[in-house]
């Protein structure tokens, strides 16, 4: 009995999502104390901005892998709609006619992936992988290697500025908004639940009445839409379309989610673990910067997180066994 | 029966699909090669053919690796940052120094064994999966080798040119390197195909679970799989270094992709326990064939990563429909009992 309660109690410490929360808090705080120019309100705009790609991109992600599957063309998905956005300011079309077209884009790209995967049944990790490096050729068939620039102030400035007069990037506006709706999809609504279900057993959420097929296909229609986003903004945060741009982005997102304590075998996540672990990749990476690390040093701790992160949990179960 | 795969009638039914999916892959190359050989005489120039047969070595000895750890259903994402670390690491050697070339491959392996250790070790021990722990080193790997060259290049004027000659050189008109890919492939693909050690990788990747209860030993065929991908990637870092002469702390960025594309289109499934290291050859020298022709053709070079993202899903699309219909007929058959 007494055995029973320390364990589900050791089971409830091992919890991932808390560590990755705690862990994130720690370091903000040490960071703050201790790397000059971190808690100014100017690098939280530039760290908001740095991660927004990866924050957007890693909710649908997140659902996509506790359904099971993975979805690694994202980034060339952002990259095909940076080059068509390119593309077709080039041929002077408005830009409010652009950035729906963008979205469209990603989500028809996500469409794509969502046949191959469910409705030919072929496994997503060699579908994406696929896409990926077929979303990316047509970015450069669109765009070749020139990039185009001059896009109208007044978007380019909302993406960079903040609200008012206050620190607030304008995006965080994107990023709360989008993480609010797939926290409450994922955490309080039937579609959540079968999200689990069909990651936990494909088999018996079937019984259950979901479809997982069809479950899965919006995710990946969701996965390609927000990509889509992800590719408008990065051109108008650098007001530049290229058809490299985000380019092994993909990696980043999938680490980002894995280091929130999303199981790659599916069925087990959550969003606020996930955000956590954005957050404290964007701010581990902003403070060595801050404080001279190399950029590529940065790959290290990148590596040695995702890793950890997955082992960790792991090796604690273990030698609480023995 | 614990052993279907071995009972005769399905393994020669299997034995023609796996005929069929390379069959498939020399049309398309034997297609390829004939439309642009017709535009273009120049593509079946002695040069010419020489350029893709070296690039293919260095894929291809990548993607034998690569079938190894796939067929085991794993895989292994860390191999272009492998090749650029062992690359560097053996530049740095030879830097002004003329040591025997031998000894440049022994070390290169040497520093990709390691790091396929590493891998091996996290996957079995870590009861992590490959895909999380081979995309953690392949950051690791790449940051440790940016860590130590720092901006700095190679150049292949500092190398000694016995080195160098190593990448050019040819033997009765066939070039080292070549000669190297084709030894690593036959041995890889006699001990895949007829020792048992080659066959416990396929019973793992077909279901790990009975191999383990067929005792099997599994963690140590799975750091095996893992070491071989990693040694290999290793020595294709020295040929990347022989072929090319500069080697920056970039080398082989991205090869990840490019190598797992020659896997899955040369017929190895994702999901472990079939295909041959000769498909992922095959899959190398075509996606490499491809390149060249695209270049001779004068077709704007950026739609061969779009063909290439093509071919995969045509080709595990493919691999799909003969895996159903294979189905289909066995089932009609009644021919085995399960």
């Amino acid at each position: 009995m007494s055995a029973e309660l320390t364990a589900t109690r050791a089971a409830r410490f091992a919890n991932w999502n808390v560590a990755i929360i705690a862990i994130t808090v720690v370091v903000l705080i040490v960071a703050a104390a201790t790397v000059d120019n971190f808690g100014t309100s100017q690098n939280f705009g530039f760290l908001v901005l740095d991660v927004l790609p990866i924050a957007i991109i890693a909710l649908p992600m997140t659902l996509v892998i506790v359904t099971g599957e993975i979805d690694l063309s994202v980034a060339s998905t952002l990259g095909l709609s940076s080059a068509v956005m390119g593309y077709l300011w080039n041929a002077n079309q408005p830009i409010e006619t652009i950035i729906p077209l963008c979205l469209l884009l990603g989500a028809v790209l996500g469409a794509v992936n969502g046949f191959f995967v469910t409705v030919l049944g072929l496994p997503s990790l060699a579908v994406t992988i696929g896409t990926l490096a077929l979303y990316r050729g047509l970015a450069f068939v669109v765009l070749g290697d020139s990039a185009v620039a001059d896009f109208p102030p007044a978007y380019t400035n909302w993406v960079t500025g903040t609200i008012g007069s206050s620190p607030i990037p304008n995006v965080l506006i994107i990023i709360v908004v989008l993480a609010v709706v797939f926290g409450v999809v994922l955490h309080a609504t039937p579609i959540g639940r079968a999200v689990f279900a069909v990651g936990a057993s494909e088999q018996a959420a079937r019984f259950a009445g979901v479809r997982p097929g069809r479950l899965k296909f919006w995710l990946y229609v969701a996965s390609g839409l927000v990509s889509g986003l992800a590719g408008v903004l990065w051109t108008l945060r650098y007001s530049s379309a290229r058809a490299d741009n985000g380019a092994g982005l993909e990696l980043a997102v999938v680490a980002a989610v894995l280091l929130g304590g999303v199981s790659i075998f599916g069925g087990k996540g959550a969003l606020p673990g996930v955000i956590a672990g954005v957050v404290l990749l964007g701010s581990l990476q902003n403070a060595l910067r801050l404080s001279d690390v190399s950029n590529e040093a940065l790959n290290v701790v990148t590596g040695v997180l995702l890793i950890a992160s997955v082992l960790g949990p792991n090796l604690a179960n273990r030698l609480r066994r023995t | 029966m614990t052993a279907v795969g071995l009972s005769a009638p399905r393994r020669s039914s299997l034995d023609v699909v796996l005929r069929a999916r390379e069959l498939g892959i020399v049309i398309a190359l034997a297609v390829l090669v004939l439309v642009t050989a017709i535009s273009n005489s120049r593509f079946l120039s002695g040069q010419s053919i020489r350029d893709i047969l070296l690039n293919t070595a260095i894929l291809a000895v990548l993607a034998v690796g690569q079938a190894v750890v796939v067929i085991t259903r794993n895989i292994d994402l860390s191999v272009g940052s492998v090749l650029g670390l062992s690359a560097f690491t053996v530049g740095t050697l030879l830097q002004g120094n003329n040591l025997p070339v031998v000894l440049a491959l022994l070390v290169g392996a040497g520093v990709g064994v390691v790091c396929g250790a590493l891998n091996g070790v996290l996957v079995r021990y870590g009861n992590v999966p490959a895909l999380v722990v081979t995309l953690g080193t392949l950051y690791v790997v790449r940051g440790v080798t940016y860590f130590w060259a720092g901006g700095s290049q190679i150049n292949a004027d500092e190398l000694p040119s016995g080195f160098l000659d190593f990448g050019n050189a040819t033997l009765i008109g066939i070039p080292y390197l070549v000669l190297l890919a084709v030894l690593v492939l036959v041995v890889t693909g006699v001990v895949l195909r007829s020792y048992r050690m080659g066959r416990e990788l396929y019973a793992m990747g077909s279901s790990p679970h009975a191999a383990r209860l067929a005792g099997i030993p599994v963690g140590r065929r799975t750091v095996g799989a893992f070491v071989v991908s990693g040694g290999l990637a290793g020595l294709a870092g020295v040929l990347f270094a022989a072929r090319f002469g500069t080697i920056d702390a970039a080398a082989g960025t991205g090869y990840e992709l490019n190598v797992v594309a020659a896997v899955v289109v040369g017929g190895v499934a994702v999901f472990g326990g079939s295909g041959t290291v000769w498909g992922a050859a095959l899959g190398a020298l075509l996606l490499t064939t491809i390149g060249s022709a695209l270049a001779v053709l004068e077709i704007n070079q950026f739609w061969q990563q779009a063909i290439v993202g093509a071919l995969i899903l045509l080709a595990i699309g493919a691999d799909r429909l003969v895996a159903t219909r294979v189905a289909a007929s066995l089932k009609k058959r009644g021919s085995h009992v399960s």
